[in-house]
């Protein structure tokens, strides 16, 4: 229980051994989190909740023909440089697909209402524009083409 | 502006053993120099830093050019935040509530790892969650 006073009661020694221990528990809890990170980072998800559906009004563009790869981004976001990259190639390369990006601090009840918590956070909507495939952080290309396979039926 | 990344790798594995340390000696003067470098790259540039100054010395003519470059802004505003920590870190070695020290000392120390050992940037991730909190919902307007 921490009092006013702190640790004062303590000596040196015991105050350093604290110190130790709090870093040490420090060092494992970073590194737990951080390898979790690493795991879960930009991988393509099925949304866990109801179907949620996008139209072309939330998003201030058309939706592709077959599919649309949606890009919530912001100012200062590293890894958006890299998921701008990846679903622009990614459209290029696949007909019907268009890729549309949205800046988050200029969309915030959308942000609000799709739970977006960071940037960036990528979407694959089918053609009618149910989000079929979620990623928080950037996507690897190989998983993106992935989750058009999800996106578009087999016959379309 | 742009800069090296790898040059903030090694900053904040320099940070993260400054504070370490700081932790394990239970050391305010180091706490005191950690805090004026995070003050010298928040307020005056990244460049400024002498963990940027030895990065330019002595690593960087050892690796060559960098790959890819960062923005600067995302990585200096972690500066001023591991400078406000430092301070009440400061604070609390000041006022003797050692608690308050460690806690804010390990809560850098995090920050400062997770970014030297995973390149994981805790600022940048707290940005948009400060600015849904910050701005009202349009449909709160009147």
């Amino acid at each position: 229980m921490i009092t006013g006073k702190g640790l004062r009661g303590r000596s040196v020694g015991e105050v350093m051994e604290i110190g130790v221990g709090v870093l040490v528990v420090a060092v494992l809890a970073a590194t737990a989190f951080g390898l979790w990170r690493r795991r879960v980072d930009g991988r393509l998800k099925q949304p866990s909740s109801a179907v949620e559906r996008l139209t072309a009004v939330d998003l201030r563009a058309p939706l592709g023909e077959r599919a649309t790869l949606v890009h919530f981004s912001s100012a200062f976001c590293q890894p958006c440089v890299a998921a701008r990259r990846v679903l622009g190639e990614v459209a290029a390369m696949v007909p019907g697909t268009s890729h549309v990006e949205v800046d988050a601090e200029s969309n915030l009840d959308l942000v609000r209402h799709l739970a977006v918590m960071r940037t960036p956070t990528v979407l694959v909507l089918d053609r009618d524009g149910v989000i079929v495939r979620r990623a928080s952080g950037a996507p690897r290309k190989a998983d993106v083409i992935a989750a058009l396979g999800a996106a578009i039926p087999a016959e379309a | 502006m742009s800069v090296d990344p790898r040059g903030l790798r090694f900053a904040a594995a320099l940070t993260a053993t400054m504070l370490a340390l700081v932790l394990v000696t239970g050391s305010g003067l180091l706490l005191l120099a950690q805090t004026a470098v995070f003050a010298v790259a928040a307020l005056i540039g990244l460049h400024a830093s002498p963990y940027a100054v030895l990065y330019r010395r002595a690593v960087r003519p050892r690796v060559g050019p960098p790959a890819e470059l960062e923005d600067a802004r995302p990585p200096r505003f972690a500066q001023a935040v591991g400078f406000a920590f430092g301070l009440i870190g400061l604070f609390g070695f000041a006022a003797g509530l050692d608690a308050l020290a460690i806690g804010a000392t390990a809560a850098a120390f995090v920050a400062a790892f997770l970014n030297a050992a995973f390149g994981f940037c805790l600022g940048c991730e707290l940005y948009l969650l400060g600015r849904r909190i910050v701005s009202t919902p349009s449909h709160a307007r009147i």
